[in-house]
Formats: C-alpha cells, structure tokens, sequence
C-alpha cells in the first residue's frame, strides 16, 4: 500500500455573479480558502448568504459567472475546465438539490460516471460487488440500482444517493452542500458515516457546508468557516461551530462595509 | 417530476388541451367511404390537415392521384410457419372486417392499390419470432398500397412492417385482430428525407383481445400516420406507442383516434418524440371518445416532446369526449419542454462529457416507450438510431436478417 498521494484545492479571492431579473447581482466577494488531502472544512452560513453558489463556482455551473480570483487543484487551472473535467480531475459536488434524470437507471449513470472519472471502465465483477456494498452500508435498497436517476426519491433517498457516488467516484476533494437537510437522525448518522468512510479511503479533502451544527457531530470538521454575505466572517476550529450553536449567525448578519473580513 | 422544463410561451411549444376538451365536432361524425368523390381534395384549413403541408401532397391526395401509382415499391416477407401473406381484392378486404378510409389519403390509396395484401396469422397459432415485411421504395413516384393483417382468436404474434428507401408512399394498414388474441404491430419508418408517406392504420380489437400498435418514425420528409382503434367486443385493450425524431426540415404526425363503443375496454396512448433542427416539425393529435354504451372504460393517453434546438416546433393536442359517466379513469397529459440544462450540469459533474450526457438524457427520455415494445432487435435498432440522430448521422435502416 503507497501513502495517499496529497492535493491542495486553493480558492484565492473568488468574486462570482449571476444574472437576475434586476441585472448582475455579484454574490461572491472575494472568498479564499485553501483544503488540504485529510482536511474537513465546514462552511456555515445563513441561508441567502452564497454558500451554494461557491459549491457551483467551484464545480462549474454555467449560471454563475466568476469575474475575478482564482481556483487551483494541485496548482491546475479548475476554473479554465469545463464541468466534466473539472470531475475528472477528482472534484466532487454532492448538491443540494439533486436534479432528476428520468430513464436514466442508477446502475447505469453511475457505471458511465466511473467509467468516465477514471477513463476506463471498472473490472465488472468487482464493480457490482463495490455498488452492492456501497449502497448496503448506505441502507440503500438494491433495487435502487434499477431506478431513474433521482426519479421520485424522497430527499433522503436523494442525498444517500449522493453520497453513494462519492464512495464509488472517489474523488479528491469532495463539496458537501447541505447534504445533511432533510435527514433524520438515522439518515444523518448513516450518510455520515458513508462521508466519514469516503473519505478516510482516499484521504479526501472535505468541504462540508450546512446550515445547522447537528452534522458535526458526526463529521468532525478541522476548521469552521462563517460565511456572511458571500465571503468568510470568521474562521476558527470546532469550537467556533459550537459558538454559533448557542449565539446563531445574528451577531453576523451586519452589513458588508462592517463585516470583519477573514 | 419531469425532464421537461418550463416552457416559455414563444419557445416552440403548442400544447392545445384546454380547448381540446371542447372539439367543435365530435369524432364520431368524420365521414368514412371508400368512394374518392366523399372526400374533397384538402385545402389545409380542414381541422384534420389544419398542420399538414398539403400543398406538398398532390401525388398522394390531388384530383386523380389514385389513377396514377407507380410501381416502385418492393414487398419483401419473413413468415413463420403457419403464416400467409397472399393478394386479395379490396371486396375481400371489406368482408374480412378492415373499415372504411377516413380521408382523402387513405381513400386515394385503397383506390390506388386496387386490392390488399392480406397476411394471416392462424387462430391459436403462438409465433415465437416475429413477422416481418418490408416495403422497400425505390423512387420518389406515388405509389399505393393496402395491407390486411387478420389475427386469428387466441393467437399471439408480433409483426414489424419496416419502411424503407424513398418513396411517395400513402397506405392503408387494417388490423383485425380475433376474440382472446394478442398481437402487436410495429410500423417502422426510415425512409429517406425526401420521402413522403401516409398511412390509415386501422386496429379492430376483438373481444378481450389485446393489442398494441408501436409507431417509430425516424425517416421521411412528411410522415403522417392516422391510427384508429375500435374494439368488436368488450374486454378489448389497446396499446398505442409511439417514438418520433425529427430532424430538420422533417414533418412527423401521428394521429389517434381510440373510439370507445363497447364496454369495459381499455386503452393506453404514449407517444414520445424528440425535435433537432431548424424547422423540424411534428404534430401529434390524440382523440378519445367513449360513448355512451361504453361503460367501464379504462383509458389515459401522454404525449411528451423534447425539443432539442432552437426553431423546432411541437403540436401537441389531446382530445377526451366522454359521453358516459360510468367510466373506469380517462386522463391525458402533454407537454413538450427544452432539453434541460440541469440534468447536462448534474452528469458532467460526475466526468461525463457533454455528449455522452446528451445521449443519456435523450435515451432516458425515450426509455419508458421503448422498454415496452418487447421486441429487443427493435428496441435495440431504435436506441442505436437514436443516438446516430443526435450526432447528426442519416437514418441507417433497419436490416431485415433471415
Ligand atoms: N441562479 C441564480 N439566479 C439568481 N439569483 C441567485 C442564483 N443563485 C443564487 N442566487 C442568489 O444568490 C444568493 C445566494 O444564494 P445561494 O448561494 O443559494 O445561498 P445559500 O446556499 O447560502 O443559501 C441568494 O440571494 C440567491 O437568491
Ligand atoms: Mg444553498
């Protein structure tokens, strides 16, 4: 067995836009933040305050529009790759809304995604008993595999699902949004094992962004960022996660021009 | 729930079904004769034609166009054992059952013919491979012809009637199919783009028979399909599928018309299509009428379409009448959406690239229709053909294998 070999994702000063109804709306303002192999970051903000359109910056949504700063995997230009790319050298986005593709089957789509990630299709025999395995730990049922991407699943089913394509994808740096809304507390420990699993078998870098604290205590974060109003208020270790538990984001939630700046 | 984005209202979709509860005529009225001079050649603005290029039909529907057909159609059979394909009159025709033209096109083409193909399918007979006939064409000429395919009671077949070639083609096919029978039949067109073909297709369901009509047009220039379904008894079930892929400057239009009269029959509809192309076009029409003897009937019907480019367009108009209240369900959805953008981002943030995703949405599209048409060399012909369209490759036909 070879050690891991070590990534570092660095997102410099990210400024991204999207286009509304009412004109340019700039929803980053400057993010930056560095994620090493092994690291869990957690990123917690308000609703509303861009924690989704980094994920989507990051994975290359074609809505939002980045129009200043810079995002690196292992020195490599993320932001010049197109989507599939940007997967195949080893990002991960488990979104938040999970988009159905119907007639699609489970079994397929994920084939084709591995097949595509590692640019060769898996040894057959050792596939199905991977899928099996992945979806089992997961609690997923087998006959899951045979249905439409998404199609009609219920939102647990959805971020299980998620997660199941993390395990089986195994990329370098995974991006969490919001994977833990809408769980239970069964789901919650399940799904977070199958993070905790994922990413102890590929020494994974994490960026685990939610709304709520009660996932970190199942996915330890080394870092805590408070995200306000598209950039990054406050960082810290866990402890700052257990500060916002009991204080919630009010403090934060002052207007831009007087928001400390990370 | 759906592939199918919103639409907005200038993007191509044209979903009638509001109006179409209320048709100003009833179905049941339409004139049917096998007398050329009771249909008038069509002008367009007649509610049957109002989406069809008449004008580029004179072969197939203008004054004498019956007198004319030439002979550039090759028929070619596979029969099982058991199975007879042999030419009849149009007299005969009549009196194994096969009803009446409903319009111009299939008047001209009965006329034309001058007579029928009658394939028969033995009673009890259970085929275990399918019954194929191909009509090959071998130049844009009119021509005209009437096939009768009888399934006799308790017997279970498949036939696939494959078109192919170029041609002017406008036919009638008549299904009667037997008491307790279960047949399906596949019309499958790909013809080339400068083809042209209509066709009657007739199913006559007997009493608890079973029987299904899967229309795959890929090929031809105006391909317009009028299928009718009856039933000769009660218990009857019918199933109409049907998967389209217009490309540029093709016309696709498929008709149906499920008349209710007997009891406690059922009948189920889904038509899927995808439109590529500058002027692209398609139509599907989908009448049910459930009259008043027509007690207990089970019935549903969809239509989805996918556009796929820009200036493509999709009509899409379901018509339920229902004339008694003593019915099982009658339901009908359409909607005709954009490829969505969601689903290309959500694959290819999994390393998929872009045309494979497409592929996969379209094919997924698809899939529900034609996971059902139980013939696997179709099936399998079809996705392939599917995924040759996307990639802007010509219709490569089906070959008939001994
Ligand atoms: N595609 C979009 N079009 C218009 N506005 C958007 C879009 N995506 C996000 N926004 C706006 O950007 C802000 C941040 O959204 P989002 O990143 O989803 O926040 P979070 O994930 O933290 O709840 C919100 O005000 C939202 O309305
Ligand atoms: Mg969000």
């Amino acid at each position: 067995m070879s050690t891991p070999e070590k990534h570092v994702l660095e997102i410099k000063d990210l400024h991204v836009t999207v286009e509304t109804d009412q004109g340019t709306k700039e929803i980053l303002r400057g993010v930056t933040l560095t994620i090493n192999s092994g690291e869990t970051h957690a990123i917690m903000g308000p609703n509303g305050s861009g924690k989704s359109t980094l994920a989507y910056s990051i994975a290359g949504h074609p809505k939002y529009t980045v129009t200043s700063g810079s995002v690196t995997l292992d020195g490599e230009d993320v932001l010049s790759m197109s989507v599939d790319e940007r997967a195949r050298a080893g990002l991960f986005l488990a979104m938040q809304y999970p988009v159905e593709v119907p007639g699609v089957t489970v079994s397929n789509f994920l084939r084709t995604a591995k097949t595509a990630v590692d640019g060769e299709a898996p040894k057959l025999r050792t596939w199905v008993k991977d899928v099996k395995q992945a979806m089992g730990d997961l609690r997923m049922d087998a006959a899951f595999a045979d249905r439409g991407v998404n199609e009609g699943f219920s939102g647990g089913e959805k971020k299980r699902h998620e997660i199941l394509q993390m395990e089986l994808l195994k990329p370098k740096m995974a991006i969490l949004d919001e994977t833990d809304s809408g769980l239970d507390v069964d789901a919650l420990r399940v799904v977070s094992e199958g993070v905790n699993r994922a990413k102890e078998a590929t020494d994974a870098g994490v960026l685990l962004i939610t709304h709520y604290t009660r996932i970190l205590r199942y996915i330890k974060p080394d870092f805590v960022h408070v995200f306000v109003d598209g950039k990054i208020a406050e960082q810290g270790g866990p402890e700052l996660a257990e500060r916002l538990e009991a204080e919630g984001y009010d403090r934060f939630a002052t207007p831009a021009t007087t928001s400390p700046t990370a | 729930m759906s592939l199918l984005t919103p639409q907005r209202p200038s993007a191509g979709a044209h979903t009638d079904s509001a109006a179409a509860f209320v048709p100003d005529q009833s179905r049941a009225e339409r004139t049917t004769s096998y007398a050329v001079a009771d249909f008038p050649v069509p002008t367009g603005r007649e509610e049957e034609w109002r989406f069809t290029p008449v004008d580029r039909l004179h072969s197939l529907i203008g004054a004498g166009a019956e007198t004319i057909g030439g002979s550039e159609i090759a028929w070619e059979s596979e029969l099982p054992a058991g199975v007879t394909l042999t030419e009849i009159t149009t007299e005969r025709a009549r009196e194994l059952g096969a009803p009446a033209p409903a319009d111009r096109a299939a008047v001209v083409a009965v006329a034309g013919a001058g007579g029928a193909m009658h394939l028969d399918i033995p009673a009890e007979a259970e085929l275990s491979e399918p019954v194929r006939i191909t009509v090959r064409g071998g130049g844009a000429q009119p021509a005209f012809g009437h096939l009768v395919v009888t399934a006799g009671r308790f017997s279970k077949a498949t036939v696939v009637v494959q078109h192919t070639g170029t041609a002017q083609f406008s036919e009638v096919l008549s299904t009667i199919v037997g008491d307790g029978a279960n047949l399906t039949v596949v019309p499958v067109q790909e013809w080339t783009d400068d083809s042209l073909h209509l066709g009657q297709h007739d199913v006559v369901v007997g009493r608890d028979a079973t029987v299904r009509h899967i229309a795959v047009t890929l090929g031809g220039g105006i391909v317009r399909l009028n299928a009718n379904a009856t039933y000769a008894g009660p218990g009857g079930s019918f199933e109409g599928l049907g998967v389209y892929f217009a490309d540029a400057g093709q016309h696709q239009e498929h008709r149906l018309f499920v008349d209710h009269e007997a009891p406690h029959c059922r009948s189920n509809v889904e038509y899927k299509g995808a439109l590529q192309g500058e002027t692209a076009r398609t139509v599907w029409v989908g009448d049910v009428l459930i009259r008043a003897a027509a007690e207990g009937t089970d019935t549903y019907e969809l239509n989805r379409n996918l556009i796929l480019t820009d200036g493509a367009r999709a009509d899409s108009v379901p018509n339920l009448e229902i004339e008694t209240g003593e019915i099982e369900g009658a339901g009908h959805a359409s909607a005709t959406g954009r490829f969505d953008d969601q689903q290309l981002f959500y694959l290819q943030a999994r390393g998929i690239d872009e045309d494979t995703a497409r592929r996969l949405v379209v094919r997924g599209f698809f899939a529900s229709v034609v996971g059902r048409i139980g013939v696997p060399e179709i099936e399998e012909h079809l996705m392939a053909a599917i995924d040759r369209e996307l990639e802007g490759q010509p219709v490569e036909p089906l070959e008939v294998t001994a």
